[in-house]
C-alpha cells in the first residue's frame, strides 16, 4: 500500500488515533464520565425513592433504627471522606503542575482514607450483626422496643430500614472498593509519570468518580444516622 | 459513483485482518456491530424456540404439550430473551454501532475499548442466562413482580435477575458511547441540524438507556438481595409494598419500550427518505419528537398499573400523558407518508419493510389509546388484547425495523447484495405471517381470553389456531434473510459504494469501509437528504 493516496493524519503520543486532538480526547472523556454519574444518579434514586415511601410511612421504626446507629464511628467516617476529597482535589492540582511524587503521595492518602472508611464501615457492619440487627429470620428489634418504650414500634417495618440501610451503605461500599481499585491504577501509573500537564485526564475523571461516591455519602449519612437524635422525653 | 475495474481487494475491514484473535480483540465499531449481530441473532432464535412452542401449546384448548409451569418458563424466557437479549441491544448495538461513526463522519466511536467490553458484559449476561434457562429456567413471567418473585417462585431468579443486571450495563455503555460520540465526535460542518434522522432517534435512545437502565438495574439487585439475604424491601409480609416494586419496575421497562422503538423509528427514516428520493417532511419535527418520545416516556409508566391499587387520580393523570405519547408518533407518522407523497417511490425490500413498520406500528400505536383508556384498560388488561398490542409494536415495528435496516445496509456492511427477490418474498411472508399471527389475539383478547394461561375454553381455539398458522409463517419469514444473508456473502453481487443512490456520509466511503471509514474527515457542507443532488442509481427500479 505504499502508493496509495491515503492521508497519515498525524498526532501525538498523548491521544488515542480516532480522536482529533487532545482537546476532544480530554472532552469526550470527561463527558463520558459526567453521563456515567447521571447514571450512577438514577441507580442510587431508585433506593432513596425507597427510603423516601418507607420513612413517610413507618417514621417511629426508621427513627428508632436510625438512634441505633453509632453516631460517633458515622460522623468519623463522614470526616474520612471529605478529607480524602481534599486529597483528590488537590491530587488532580498536583498533576496539573506535573508534580509526580506530590501526585503519588495525594493518590496514596486518597487510598488510605478509602481503606479507612471501609474498615469503620466494616466495624459498624459486625456491631449490627452482634445486635441481630440484620433482616432475615434471626432478626430481632427488641432491644430498640424497649429502649424507647414510650414509642410503638412495630418490628416487622424495622426491617424494612434496615434492609435499606445494609443496601444503601453495602452498595455504597462497592463503590468505594471500586473507587480504590481505580486509585491503585491511577497511583501505579502516576508512579510511573504518565501524567502530567498535557495528559491528566484519568486522574481527572478518576476523581469526578471519587467526589460522586463521596457525595452520595453526604447525603446517607443524614437520611441514615440523623433521622431523630433529640433526647427522648 | 463509477468504480474502475480493480484488480485487487480494496482494503477494507473484514479483510484488514483475519482469524478469531482479530475479531474477539478489536476495537473497530463495525467489527463489534458484527459481533453483536451473531450473538442477538443466536438469542432471537432462542427466544423464537420459545415462541413456537408457546403457540404449538395454544393449538388446543386442553393444556397437552407441556405442563402449567413449563409453561410458565417457557413465556418468562420467551419475554426476558427477546427483550433482554434480542430487542433492547438490536437496531442500536448493530446498525447503529456500525452506522453512527459512519454517518456523523468519525473514526470510531469515543470509546472503542468500552464498546468492546460492552460486547463482553452482554455475552457475560447471555451465559449466565442460557445457564439460567438449561438449569431450570425462570417463571415470573419477565416483569420480575413480587412478591412472587421474591418469596414464591421456585425458579432460578437470581440468576436471570443477575444476567439482565450485566446485560443493562451494556446497554448503558452503548448509550453512553453514543451520547459522547455524538456531541464531540462529529466531522467538521456536520451540525446538529444537519445530522440524519437516524442519529437524532439514537441520541434519543441513548438517553432512555442512560437513565432508565440503571433504575431496572436497581430494582433487580433489590429484588436479588431480597432472595438471597433476606432483604425485605418489597416484602409484604414486613410492611414492604410491591407497588413500590412495579414503580420501579416500570420506570424503566415502559422507555424501554422506545428504547425498541425509536432506532426502529430511525432506520424508517433513512429508508423512506432514499426510497422515495425526497428530504424528510418536517426534518425539524422529525428530530424532535425522537427528544419528545424519550421525554413522555419517563412520565407514562404507571399506565401498566391502572388495576394494581394506584389511586383514581394518578391513575388519570398517567392515562392523560400516555395519550400525549401518541402527538410525538404520530408526527412521525405523518411525515412519512408526507414524504412519500409525490415520491418516486421503489419497492425494494427495505421499502417493503418500512410499509410495513408504518402499517404495523400505526396499528400497534393507535390499540395503545385503548390501552391508555382508564375504563377500555379495565376490560382488556391482562388479555391477549395487550398481548397483540405490545406485539405489533415491538415485532411489527421494531423487528420490521431492525430487518429493513439490515437489508438496507447490507451492502455497505458485507460489500454485498443479498438477492432482492428473496429479500421481497421474505418481507411479504413477515408481513402476512406477523398479521395473522398476533391479529386474531386482538379478538381474543377483547373477547375475554386472559395472558398467561396454558389452556383455555374450546370457543377461543379457531383464533388461536390461526394464531399458530400465521406463527410457522411468520418463521419462515424469519430463517429466509438469515440463509440469504449467509449465501451473499459468498454468492451475492459485488455492491458499489452508493448502490442506492442514497444519501448520508456511510455512501461516500468504500463497501465495505475501511478501518477507519473515511480515507480523509469528510467536510459536510450540505443538509441531509439532498436527494434533490443525487442521481438516482439505475438498478433500483423505479415504480412512478
Amino acid at each position: 500500500m505504499s502508493d496509495s493516496p491515503v492521508a497519515v493524519e498525524q498526532h501525538g503520543p498523548e491521544h488515542l488515533h480516532h480522536f482529533v486532538d487532545a482537546e476532544q480526547q480530554r472532552d469526550a472523556a470527561s463527558l463520558g464520565m459526567w453521563l456515567f454519574l447521571a447514571t450512577e444518579i438514577m441507580f442510587f434514586g431508585g433506593m432513596f425513592l425507597a427510603y423516601l415511601v418507607y420513612r413517610s410511612w413507618y417514621y417511629n421504626e426508621f427513627a428508632a433504627g436510625s438512634r441505633s446507629l453509632d453516631i460517633y464511628l458515622g460522623t468519623i467516617n463522614t470526616a474520612v471522606l471529605i478529607c480524602s476529597s481534599l486529597t483528590v482535589a488537590l491530587g488532580v492540582r498536583a498533576a496539573q503542575m506535573g508534580n509526580r511524587k506530590l501526585l503519588v503521595i495525594l493518590l496514596l492518602l486518597t487510598i488510605a482514607f478509602g481503606f479507612a472508611f471501609l474498615a469503620i464501615k466494616g466495624v459498624e457492619w459486625y456491631q449490627k450483626y452482634e445486635e441481630h440487627h440484620i433482616p432475615g429470620r434471626t432478626f430481632n428489634a427488641d432491644d430498640l422496643v424497649r429502649d424507647y418504650p414510650q414509642i410503638h414500634i412495630d418490628q416487622r417495618p424495622e426491617q424494612i430500614y434496615f434492609s435499606l440501610y445494609f443496601a444503601m451503605t453495602g452498595l455504597h461500599a462497592l463503590h468505594m472498593i471500586i473507587g480504590v481499585g481505580i486509585f491503585v491504577f491511577l497511583t501505579y501509573h502516576a508512579w510511573k509519570g504518565r501524567y502530567g500537564p498535557k495528559y491528566y485526564t484519568p486522574v481527572e475523571i478518576g476523581g469526578l468518580y471519587w467526589h460522586f461516591v463521596d457525595i452520595v455519602w453526604i447525603y446517607l449519612f443524614p437520611l441514615l444516622y440523623l433521622i431523630d437524635r433529640k433526647p427522648l422525653r | 459513483m463509477a468504480t474502475v475495474a480493480v484488480t485487487a481487494e480494496r482494503e477494507n475491514y473484514l479483510n484488514k485482518e483475519y482469524g478469531i484473535r482479530s475479531w474477539l480483540l478489536t476495537t473497530d465499531h463495525k467489527r463489534i456491530a458484527l459481533l453483536y449481530l451473531a450473538s442477538i441473532t443466536f438469542f432471537f432464535f432462542i427466544g423464537g424456540f420459545f415462541a413456537l412452542l408457546i403457540r404449538l401449546e395454544l393449538l388446543t384448548p386442553a393444556g397437552d404439550l407441556v405442563q402449567a409451569d413449563t409453561y410458565n418458563k417457557l413465556f418468562s424466557m420467551h419475554g426476558q430473551v427477546m427483550i433482554f437479549f434480542f430487542l433492547i441491544p438490536s437496531i442500536p448495538a448493530v446498525l447503529g454501532n456500525f452506522l453512527v461513526p459512519l454517518m456523523i463522519g468519525a473514526k470510531d466511536l469515543a470509546f472503542p475499548r468500552i464498546n468492546l467490553l460492552s460486547w463482553y458484559l452482554y455475552i457475560i449476561a447471555g451465559i449466565v442466562y442460557l445457564h439460567c434457562i438449561v438449569t431450570g429456567g425462570v417463571d415470573t413471567g419477565w416483569t420480575f413482580y413480587t412478591p412472587f418473585s421474591t418469596a414464591f417462585s421456585n425458579t432460578r431468579v437470581i440468576e436471570a435477575g443477575i444476567a439482565i443486571f450485566i446485560a443493562g450495563f451494556s446497554s448503558i455503555l452503548t448509550g453512553l458511547n453514543f451520547v459522547v460520540t455524538i456531541h464531540r465526535m462529529r466531522a467538521p460542518g456536520m451540525t446538529w441540524s444537519r445530522l440524519p434522522l437516524f442519529i437524532w432517534a439514537h441520541y434519543a435512545t441513548s438517553i432512555i438507556q442512560l437513565l432508565g437502565t440503571p433504575v431496572l438495574a436497581i430494582t433487580l439487585l433489590l429484588v436479588v438481595f431480597e432472595r438471597a439475604f433476606n432483604l425485605g424491601i418489597f416484602d409484604p409480609t414486613r410492611g414492604g409494598d410491591p407497588l413500590l416494586f412495579q414503580h420501579l419496575f416500570w420506570f424503566y421497562s415502559h422507555p424501554a419500550v422506545y428504547i425498541m422503538i425509536l432506532p426502529a423509528m430511525a432506520v424508517e427514516s433513512e429508508v423512506v427518505a432514499c426510497f422515495t428520493r425526497k428530504r424528510i417532511f418536517g426534518y425539524n419535527f422529525v428530530a424532535m419528537s425522537s427528544i419528545a418520545i424519550a421525554v413522555f416516556g419517563f412520565l407514562v409508566w404507571a399506565h401498566h398499573m391502572f388495576v394494581a391499587g394506584i389511586s383514581l387520580y394518578s391513575a388519570l393523570i398517567f392515562s392523560i400523558l400516555s395519550y400525549l405519547v401518541a402527538v410525538p408518533s404520530a408526527i412521525k407518522v405523518f411525515n412519512w407518508t408526507a414524504t412519500m407523497y409525490k415520491g418516486s417511490i421503489s419497492f425494494t425490500t427495505p421499502m417493503l419493510y418500512a410499509f410495513g413498520f408504518i402499517g404495523l406500528f400505526t396499528m400497534g400505536g393507535l390499540t395503545g389509546l385503548f390501552l391508555a383508556c382508564l375504563g377500555i384498560d379495565v376490560h382488556v388488561h391482562d388479555t391477549y388484547f395487550v398481548i397483540a398490542h405490545f406485539h405489533y409494536i415491538m415485532v411489527g415495528g421494531a423487528v420490521m425495523g431492525y430487518l429493513g435496516g439490515l437489508h438496507f445496509w447490507w451492502p455497505k456492511i458485507s460489500g454485498r447484495m443479498y438477492p432482492e427477490s428473496w429479500g421481497r418474498l421474505a418481507a411479504l411472508l413477515v408481513f402476512a405471517g406477523f398479521n395473522l399471527t398476533f391479529f386474531p389475539q386482538f379478538i381474543l383478547g377483547y373477547m375475554g381470553m386472559p395472558r398467561r394461561y396454558w389452556q383455555y375454553p374450546p370457543e377461543f381455539q379457531v383464533l388461536n389456531v390461526l394464531s399458530t398458522a400465521g406463527s410457522t409463517i411468520l418463521a419462515v419469514g424469519y430463517v429466509l434473510p438469515m440463509v440469504y444473508f449467509l449465501w451473499s456473502m459468498r454468492y451475492g453481487k459485488i455492491a458499489s459504494d452508493n448502490p442506492w443512490g442514497a444519501a448520508g456520509l456511510e455512501w461516500q466511503t468504500p463497501s465495505p469501509p475501511p478501518t477507519f471509514n473515511f480515507d480523509q474527515t469528510p467536510e459536510v457542507t450540505w443538509e441531509a437528504y439532498n436527494y434533490e443532488e443525487i442521481p438516482a442509481p439505475a438498478e433500483v427500479p423505479v415504480e412512478r
